[in-house]
């Protein structure tokens, strides 16, 4: 029992390195990976800064930036299903499936590295963030902890792509579909405005869908100024573990029965 | 019970769909010995070695390895065995030594032991001086034999082979075969597909012919060789013994003999080519006729194969 958690875990950390050799050696993806977010936070603050918050653009930025780390965290995710569909396709996959390993280690493997290039790039956008004007007011224990939120809400949603990838199995469908699934949940939340900007009929599932939580949250707790913002953690915290609890274990079950 | 096969495959069946990959198919493999998998693109080959490796479940049917069932134990199964699929499954971005490290560490072998397997594989497989560089820069010939490297890395028992050298120039894969022969000689027992009948001619001691998700024929090379039956004796004699040649072999022989005035050559068809080319031999010695050319052509591999599916594609 002892040997097989050892051997768990062991399995894991072997896989999560080769993910994450994979996700530094590669130039292309962490370029594309940080340049994506980057040029929307200059995009978003500079052309539609003023108008589309009505505030002055040195103040969207605090609203903005919490937005986008949101929304690397849902992009980021993509990658998860579109890395898992190339290893499908290269055959990996089958070499890893006739290997004495724990059965969600190759998952689980990919999940924690897509993390550690997600905290890469966060750090990048919040370096960008501050030469735009954005400052850590709240103290850095509180940034801290919103950067965890963000790092959680993004494991969450890398489960939801594992899924997807082994479904469509190819890997630049993926990368389509991720848009279509993706889209929806990051410009229906409260990423780029507030919801009460939005008509009636779609501030109900703006207001209550995961990425406003956890946008929400963010705000809170490095930027202040959040009603209520205590709840938005909890919500956050509450939709992140829910989702693993319903995507983890079916993307191990359709691991298992990958033809 | 002491096992006798080093692969026991039963009845195994397996459907996509409607598509049926595998209907029925048996197969016993020897313990050191390679058994050849030999069949045309989607006649189930690789369908049935995933489900001889544990990647996929039958539909029906049951497969031992080493005595054990794959089905109830496949982990059991999985530390005994070696894969290499169709495809060079190697990540371009990792090094050689990095791939078999990293396959070692999911074996869950010692640290040490590690090291110095995949020092001996790099040496073996002549890939010492890339051992540091990035996949990417490979040849396809050193791709697949990094991929063997990693099927290898445990010193598995059994070694599953799919497709080893499609793909490959001549010399890199007479190159692979003669690793192939040198882990034989330290006794893996080596299950191979292939679609080329001189590999499985070259490398299989038993092999089994599957078309349309069926064995249509199994046996030593030899053994299918002579199942077909058609042995070829051929005479070439002056233009003016033709006739006499003919009567007297077709008298002796008890056999049809065609002749090609042009050539001026007999033809004898034949079960048993090496007696009776000696027979010809006499018979010609006998009527004083010394032929210019006295040869015997047993079939091909591939002319047992083409009359295997031809007559199987027939029936159908
Ligand atoms: N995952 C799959 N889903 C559906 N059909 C499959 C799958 N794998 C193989 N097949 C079908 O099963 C048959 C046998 O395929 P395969 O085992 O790959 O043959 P081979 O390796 O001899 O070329 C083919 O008709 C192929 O299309
Ligand atoms: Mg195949």
């Amino acid at each position: 029992m002892l040997n097989k958690s050892v051997n768990a875990i062991s399995d894991t950390y072997v896989l999560a390195k080769r993910n994450v050799k994979r996700n530094f050696r590669v130039p292309q993806l962490l370029i594309f990976s940080s340049a994506q977010p980057i040029i929307f936070l200059l995009l978003f603050n500079f052309v539609f800064g003023g108008a589309v918050a009505g505030t002055s653009e040195e103040k969207y930025i605090f609203f903005l930036l919490p937005g986008i780390m949101a929304q690397i965290a849902l992009f980021g995710s993509i990658q998860t299903g579109v890395g898992l569909a190339e290893d499908l396709n290269k055959g990996v996959i089958d070499r890893l499936r006739s290997l004495p390993i724990t059965r969600s280690a190759v998952l689980a493997g990919r999940t924690f590295a897509d993390s550690a290039r997600n905290v890469f790039v966060i750090a990048l956008i919040t370096i960008v963030g501050i030469i735009l004007g954005f400052r850590i007011e709240q103290g850095y224990a509180k940034f801290f902890a919103a950067m965890l939120l963000v790092l959680l809400f993004a494991y969450s949603f890398s489960w939801v792509s594992a899924n997807i990838g082994m479904w469509l199995k190819d890997s630049e469908t993926v990368q389509v579909a991720g848009f279509l699934w993706v889209f929806p949940l990051v410009f229906a939340s409260s990423v780029f405005v507030p919801v009460a900007t939005m008509p009636s009929w779609l501030q109900g599932f703006a207001q209550n869908q995961p990425v406003t939580q956890v946008v929400n949250a963010v705000r809170y707790l490095a930027v202040g100024g959040v009603p209520n913002g205590q709840h938005y953690i909890y919500a956050t915290i509450l939709w992140s573990l829910g989702i693993i609890a319903v995507f983890a274990p079916l993307a191990i079950r359709m691991y298992r029965k990958i033809q | 019970m002491a096992n006798q096969y080093s692969i026991h495959a039963e009845s195994v069946i397996k459907h996509f769909g409607t598509t049926k990959a595998l209907d029925g198919v048996s197969l016993k493999a020897d313990y050191g010995k390679v058994t050849g998998l030999l069949g045309p693109n989607g006649s189930g080959k690789t369908t049935l070695i995933k489900i001889m490796s544990s990647l996929l479940e039958p539909t029906q049917g049951k497969v031992l390895i080493d005595g054990i069932d794959v089905h109830r134990h496949p982990n059991q199964v999985r530390n005994i065995i070696g894969l290499a699929g169709q495809y060079a499954a190697v990540d371009d971005y990792l090094t050689g030594r990095e791939t078999l490290e990293m396959v070692g560490r999911l074996y869950h072998m010692p640290k040490k032991e590690i090291k110095k397997r995949s020092n001996e594989l790099l040496q073996q497989l002549g890939l010492e001086d890339a051992a540091d560089r990035q996949t990417k820069t490979y040849s396809g010939g050193m791709r697949r034999r990094l991929d063997l490297g990693a099927s290898l890395v445990s010193t598995p028992k059994v070694l599953f082979l799919d497709e080893p050298t499609t793909g490959l120039d001549p010399r890199t894969r007479l190159q692979l075969w003669s690793i192939i022969q040198d882990l034989v000689t330290k006794g893996v027992s080596i299950l191979l597909t292939t679609q080329y009948l001189e590999e499985a001619d070259a490398l299989a001691d038993k092999m089994y012919v599957l078309n349309h998700g069926k064995v249509i024929a199994k046996g030593t090379s030899g053994s299918l060789k002579s199942s077909l039956g058609v042995d070829i004796i051929e005479v070439i004699v002056k233009q003016n013994q033709l006739i006499l040649a003919q009567k007297s072999l077709t008298q002796k022989l008890n056999k049809t003999i065609t002749i090609d005035e042009l050539t001026r050559r007999l033809q004898i068809k034949t079960k048993n080519g090496s007696d009776d080319i000696l027979l010809v031999a006499q018979i010609l010695h006998d009527i004083k006729i010394k032929p210019e050319e006295l040869s015997l052509h047993r079939p091909s591999l591939d002319d047992v194969f083409m009359s295997l599916t031809a007559e199987r594609n027939h029936n159908a």
